[in-house]
């Protein structure tokens, strides 16, 4: 039996910094608005005195309870795909706020040619320089556009920082609403030595707050303390910008808003091209019920939004031996091969590197997007170089120069003399779109309802494998510059090893001009059914050489006018425009 | 499942006198007479009325996972040759790892409460090795700090961390009386580093999971029991943490985090922080 609810204007799945946003914006508004979240209530209270770095680091306490729901993964169309069962390998965020909790604070905006990679790309080197089988897209906006939700988005979450001095970087309308955060001397160490080498460092735009701050909503946020409990951890002080301490208590004030936790939802309900409600699960007494709505956003994790239009038979899916249809399309991420670089060991250095924040850092964005010429470079786009100093808890300092065994004496030894005398610097780099990593249904795995599990087909490509190779041997210079005695290189890894950790995974409902292939217009707004918004790192077409969270934030803005616009005149807010069948 | 699933029975079970001795013997005499004797002297004495914080402690060390003293000892004697006594500080079974492992099996980890356990399930007797062979997971990546290196890290067995333990450990002990003719627990420790290297390489034909992936839990959950707040039986009276200078979960480091020079605080543990 299906409990049928009273219905309200905007259903909203999840409550991360897509939905969260949403709600914010339209209760504030004067709408009627209940998000769905399926795991628990989550307050700042739930993190004071809890610094426990097996608990959250080693046993993934923010996690989501894989026993009844996870993926399956395999790299090429015609492997079977296995479960990814371990929390050690599917790092996806839950209960309220979602991974917007546990996240870091690495807040970057994504540069002009990202928005608009294929036409820049043409334009810069001409066509043959997109390979075959690269299936990467125009977003259908442009950074001028996307500037304001960025501005007001780093308003809203109080993001620290100071303007890229790179002068290729992008024009921002107003600076940073706070300084950046403390420079520790690992940090002074990474700016001279890339200096040095002629680049221009900069701090880590960063979630993590440098002072106390109150946002144009009202709420109020901390100072960081460096307490180096900051990623895969909730803040105990609230000094990390998340959900909790910004657009879902700005929600809650308005009146209009309720935030249903444990309510974990199977279907959209879709009838004659438009969505009447969405069907969920209350987790904790298995009673069914049937939420109506005028608007259903879906702004789960990437993965949840792509199973939820697969399981409701909501567009259609995408067959990568035809390359038509398009749920699940493009999907792209960073992960495995991303985040590759070099550690150095330092012997009459010690760090205090107990201490540190989430994104504390310094970064150059001289190999980023097409900041530099590719025109004799066997791979597109590019990353950051970070240097991050997290702080360790001592279960993670376990690192030790190569060639050193991985136990026993010796391993002691040296794992204990380096605890403190180790840094790594790394190439956040892009993951270009393709033709086979895709997102569909699995055909055996099921969840505790009895629904198919979503499958990720991914495998690397020498643009993955090439670009990879040239972060890394950047980073070594740096680390050399920096002074290092000995310097490590990650080594590049042939094939992607089913391990969804970070959280940066991407695609699937991706945004564009042409239904043909895209699933969302620049509002985010279904092609394929005019009240169903899709808002996420799911509506990115391939993934930039930075950190997702900022752009997902500022879509979130883009999709809450949307919305409100939608509510106001209906229809579909953006023409169609059909510029290509095929890639 | 047959306990000794090669068939190999053991001559005789061993006494913690025994295994007193030997692991004093394994570990060069440094441990034997040392704390761990007294340490399992004092469990099997009378309690004096008051006690210290260290006897304290020492009353949670018993077995709640292992039923059979065998197995423990097998681990113990094992994790000493993985993080060993030096002149830096104390090893494994001094800093109560073992107890650490037996009582994290209990745990809803122990028995994969959150991983995803429904079938088919594709069992890998060896490590597969198909993927990720050259990247080292504890080199880098976002969240892979505490990864201990693995060519694969895909769990696709159906038995459960408890299950691979008990598994794993008995088949240490058959491989121990092939190759050497003795139990795991009285070989020497040069004999014993040639087991675990055997595992650690993937020579070892383990049923269901492959021993090179219960010797990198093995691992893994060694240096977890060195570091992990002492709440959780391991890293005794904080040892772990003063060998590598941590001072453990506090409030703030706004007073270290510009400091040019290395900052020594003494450590304070969860129950210090959360003002018990």
């Amino acid at each position: 039996m299906v409990i049928k609810l009273e219905k309200v204007d905007v259903v909203v799945v999840g409550t991360g910094w897509a939905g969260g946003v949403v709600c914010a914006e339209l209760s504030k508004a004067g709408y009627k608005v209940v998000a769905l979240e399926r795991g628990k209530n989550q307050t700042r209270e739930d993190y004071i005195g809890v610094k426990d770095e097996l608990r959250y680091t080693n046993r993934y306490e923010m996690m989501q309870n894989l026993s009844s729901e996870t993926i399956t993964s395999r790299n090429n169309l015609d492997e079977v795909a296995l479960p990814v069962r371990t929390r050690k390998e599917m790092m996806a965020g839950t209960d309220l706020g979602g991974g917007s909790v546990h996240w870091a604070g690495a807040c970057y905006r994504w540069t002009p040619y990202d928005f608009e990679i294929k036409s820049k790309t043409i334009e810069r080197y001409g066509k043959g320089k997109i390979p075959e089988g690269m299936t990467i897209q125009d977003w259908g906006i442009t950074y001028d556009e996307m500037e304001k939700y960025y501005d007001k988005w780093e308003k809203t979450a109080g993001i620290s920082g100071e303007a890229d001095p790179n002068p290729l970087a992008a024009k921002r309308s107003s600076d940073y609403p706070n300084p950046p955060m403390k420079e520790s001397p690992p940090i002074k160490l990474f700016k001279e030595a890339t200096k040095k080498l002629g680049y221009h460092p900069f701090q880590v735009p960063a979630g993590n707050l440098s002072q106390s701050y109150t946002n144009p909503d009202g709420e109020a946020m901390n100072a960081c303390m460096y307490c180096s409990y900051c990623t895969q951890y909730g803040c105990d002080f609230g000094a990390k910008s998340d959900p909790l301490v910004s657009v879902i208590p700005t929600a809650t004030k308005t009146g209009n808003f309720e935030a249903r936790v444990g309510a974990n939802v199977r279907r959209v309900i879709y009838k004659n091209g438009k969505a009447t409600g969405v069907l969920y699960v209350n987790t904790l007494t298995g009673e069914e019920y049937e939420q109506p709505a005028d608007v259903v956003v879906l702004a789960a994790f990437t993965f949840t939004n792509n199973r939820l239009l697969l399981l409701s038979g909501i567009g259609e899916p995408y067959d990568p031996k035809t390359r038509k249809g398009v749920i699940g399309r493009n999907y792209n991420g960073q992960f495995g091969i991303t985040f590759l670089g070099a550690r150095g060991f330092f012997d009459e250095k010690k760090f205090n590197y107990y201490a540190g924040a989430g994104a504390l850092g310094g970064v150059i964005s001289d190999y980023a997007a097409d900041n530099f010429d590719h025109t004799n470079l066997n791979f597109l786009n590019g990353g950051g170089i970070e240097m991050r100093q997290y702080g360790s808890g001592p279960i993670a300092t376990n690192k030790v120069p190569k060639g050193t065994p991985s136990w026993g004496a010796e391993f002691k030894k040296k794992s204990v003399h380096y605890t403190n005398r180790s840094l790594v610097v790394w190439y956040t780099s892009a993951n270009m779109a393709w033709w086979h990593n895709y997102l569909s249904l699995d055909p055996t795995y099921k969840d505790d309802n009895g629904d198919p599990l979503l499958r990720v087909t991914f495998k690397y490509t020498d643009q993955d494998r090439n670009i990879a190779k040239f972060g890394i041997e950047k980073s070594r210079e740096i680390m050399e510059a920096m002074g290092a005695d000995i310097v490590d290189e990650d080594e590049v890894p042939q094939e992607f090893d089913h391990v969804y950790d970070g959280g940066h995974y991407a695609g699937g409902v991706i945004m564009g001009t042409d239904p043909a292939t895209s699933a969302v217009n620049n509002y985010l707004q279904m092609w394929d059914a005019e009240n169903i918004f899709v808002i996420g790192a799911s509506a990115f077409p391939q993934f930039a050489g930075h950190h997702p969270t900022e752009t997902v934030g500022a879509l979130a803005y883009r999709a809450s006018e949307g919305i409100e616009k939608y509510l106001k005149e209906g229809g579909m807010l953006v023409a169609k425009k059909e510029v290509s069948t095929q890639v | 499942m047959a306990d000794n699933p090669k068939g190999v029975q053991d001559k005789k079970g061993m006494s913690r006198r025994t295994f007193m001795k030997n692991t004093g013997l394994v570990a060069g005499g440094v441990v034997g007479g040392g704390l761990f004797g007294s340490l399992l002297t004092n469990q099997l004495q009378d309690k004096p009325a008051v006690q210290s914080t260290q006897e304290n402690g020492l009353i949670q060390d018993a077995r709640v996972f292992f039923s059979r003293g065998q197995d423990f000892d097998i681990l113990a004697a094992a994790t000493e040759r993985i993080f060993p006594k030096d002149d830096l500080g104390p090893g494994a079974i001094e800093l109560g790892i073992p107890y650490f492992i037996d009582k994290q099996l209990s745990t809803e980890w122990g028995i994969n409460a959150k991983e995803y356990m429904k079938g088919p399930f594709a069992v890998y007797t060896t490590n597969t090795g198909t993927h990720n062979n050259s990247r080292n997971q504890s080199q880098q990546g976002p969240n892979a700090e505490t990864q201990v290196p693995a060519p694969t890290p895909r769990y696709q067995t159906k038995m459960t961390r408890s299950e691979i333990f008990v598994t794993g450990l008995r088949e240490m002990d058959n491989v121990a009386q092939k190759e050497f003719g003795a139990s795991f627990v009285k070989l020497t420790g040069e004999q014993q580093d040639e087991v675990l290297r055997m595992f650690d390489e993937g020579k070892v034909d383990l049923k269901g999971i492959g021993s090179k992936n219960f010797f990198n839990m093995l691992l893994q959950t060694t240096l977890e029991g060195a570091y992990a707040d002492p709440v959780y039986g391991g890293n005794k009276n904080m040892m772990g943490w003063k060998m590598k200078e941590y001072p453990g979960p506090r409030a703030s480091y706004m007073a270290q985090i510009e400091v040019d020079e290395f900052v020594k605080l003494e450590p304070q543990s969860l129950r210090n922080y959360q003002g018990h």
